[in-house]
């Protein structure tokens, strides 16, 4: 049995994630939402989804002692964190006036200026919403068959800054280049939406699932 | 390069059927809406957009079971407007695989609702659609004429354009000042503004570009321009005179006017960026 876990902590469009894993999944794998951290300890993968604010995040984590499986998982197994599940990785985040994360990956979470602006001049607007490039910094079986400057689907206010640049695997420029993926071992997060993001998000979640979890 | 411009075609449905009304009221057949979704994420378009028209009345069971079936086969963003009331209509919404929700009139009722529902979801979750129709103004004494003419921000009928907000499909007036509710429901964390013309809706004449560029340029999460559009160039109008960051159309895909892709072509030709 090949399960993957899709983590539900009641935050974000956990079916969205699972409908396009069951989509690029074979026969033998099983795609179960779960907030049972036996069944998610069991599984051979897990994702970590993720939509709304740190400080509710981390607290819904903690209700269902899920804060802990999170920390337990990404040690051993294929980890893919979307959305807010990278940037709850990190150690903090400016929002809610400054938050914890669970601190698994050094560094934090940065909010866009309200004042961006584009080489034209043009306003940029925050949410950061829509499909965007991500420059892919380095090379990871995630990308396989992906070309590099592929266009993602992102909704997001907030960032993660990684500590260390070795992390970064893939960057998008908005209007500066901010960190898009991070690759650690067997840890693998991204910013923006996979499930989402048509033939090269479901290429991702389709290598994801064929990923050995060596980096 | 960058973020692109989005694609939006929007499906307007009655009783699990995509229709599309003119100035919504006369309804022409369009089709199924898991086959037109399914032709629609194939030919490119960013993301879809479903109006459940009918969801005041007792088809909502149906437009869920249409949300699971398409978000099951289709993998780009989708939004469900229509009906739109509580938070357990927004908790269904997302379960059956909707990624945004769209609220219109229930907010202009509760404002309160759309900062409830934001908090509760997140604010990359909750359109707030707005339709506006412009106030009609007394006629403008002769000798103001040109300079009324030379401005965009300016009506032909006299002093600054302003519009208001309709409710109930546009049926209703509410006296709400458009520029201002669109201010007041992004403080109230609605993460994307749905903006119709009531005025341009079903006509193909066009966006209301000034109401575009005014809201656009009145609050900082994107825009979406409606209503109006009746060939590609309005589509890229939208996008470099009105400032919407994308741009949603019905009638001009559903009726293989124009595909997707010479929608993208002609964006790209004018120097837009899009995802091809």
């Amino acid at each position: 049995m090949n399960d993957v876990a899709v983590i539900d902590y009641g935050m974000g469009n956990l079916r969205s994630v699972a409908k396009a894993l069951e989509h690029v999944a074979q026969k033998d794998t099983r795609v179960v939402i779960s907030n049972d951290p036996r069944q998610i300890m069991n599984a051979a993968r897990v994702v970590f989804p993720g939509q709304g604010a740190m400080r509710d995040c981390m607290k819904e984590l903690q209700r269902l002692e899920l804060d802990a499986v999170v920390r337990e998982c990404v040690k051993n197994k294929p980890f893919l964190g979307i959305c807010m599940g990278m940037q709850v990785l990190l150690d903090s985040s400016e929002e809610n006036n400054g938050w914890p994360g669970l601190g698994i990956v050094q560094g934090k979470v940065l909010r866009f200026a309200d004042d961006m602006t584009d080489a034209a001049g043009a306003r940029l607007k925050v949410p950061h919403m829509g499909w965007n490039q991500v420059r892919q910094a380095r090379a990871h079986a995630l990308w396989q068959g992906i070309p590099d400057q592929s266009r993602f689907y992102f909704v997001h206010s907030y960032y993660a800054q990684p500590s260390d640049h070795n992390l970064v695997a893939g960057l998008t420029s908005y209007p500066a280049e901010f960190t898009s993926a991070i690759a650690r071992d067997n840890v693998f997060a991204v910013q923006f939406h996979p499930e989402k993001s048509e033939r090269h998000g479901l290429a991702l979640l389709s290598n994801f699932l064929h990923w050995n979890g060596t980096a | 390069m960058g973020l692109a411009k989005r694609i939006i075609p929007c499906l307007d449905v009655d009783n699990g059927r995509v229709v599309k009304g003119v100035r919504f009221v006369e309804l022409r057949d369009a089709g199924d809406p898991v086959e037109i979704a399914q032709r629609y994420n194939d030919a490119g378009a960013d993301e879809l957009t479903f109006l459940d028209i009918t969801a005041s009345s007792d088809e909502r069971a149906t437009m869920l079971h249409v949300v699971e079936e398409v978000a099951s086969r289709v993998f780009i963003p989708l939004t469900v407007g229509g009906g739109i009331r509580s938070i357990s209509d927004i908790r269904r919404m997302l379960n059956a695989g909707a990624d945004k929700v769209g609220i219109n009139t229930a907010a202009v009722a509760n404002p309160e609702f759309v900062k409830e529902a934001a908090e509760r979801f997140g604010s990359q979750c909750i359109v707030v659609a707005v339709d506006a129709k412009q106030i009609p103004r007394p006629t403008a004494t002769p000798f103001l004429k040109g300079v009324e003419q030379s401005e965009g921000g300016f009506g032909c009928n006299g002093g600054i354009s302003r519009w208001e907000v309709f409710t109930h499909g546009g049926r209703k007036a509410t006296g709400i000042d458009v520029i201002e509710w669109a201010k007041k429901m992004t403080d109230y964390g609605a993460g994307e503004i749905l903006l119709t013309s009531m005025d341009r809706d079903g006509t193909k004449s066009g966006f209301d570009i000034a109401l575009t560029r005014a809201v656009s340029e009145a609050v900082s999460v994107p825009v979406i321009a409606s209503g109006g559009v009746g060939n590609l160039d309005h589509l890229v109008a939208g996008i470099l005179e009105g400032k919407a960051d994308a741009v949603l159309a019905a009638s001009i895909f559903h009726f293989g006017e124009y595909t997707i892709a010479q929608a993208k072509q002609r964006m790209a030709e004018c120097g837009i960026e899009v995802r091809i």
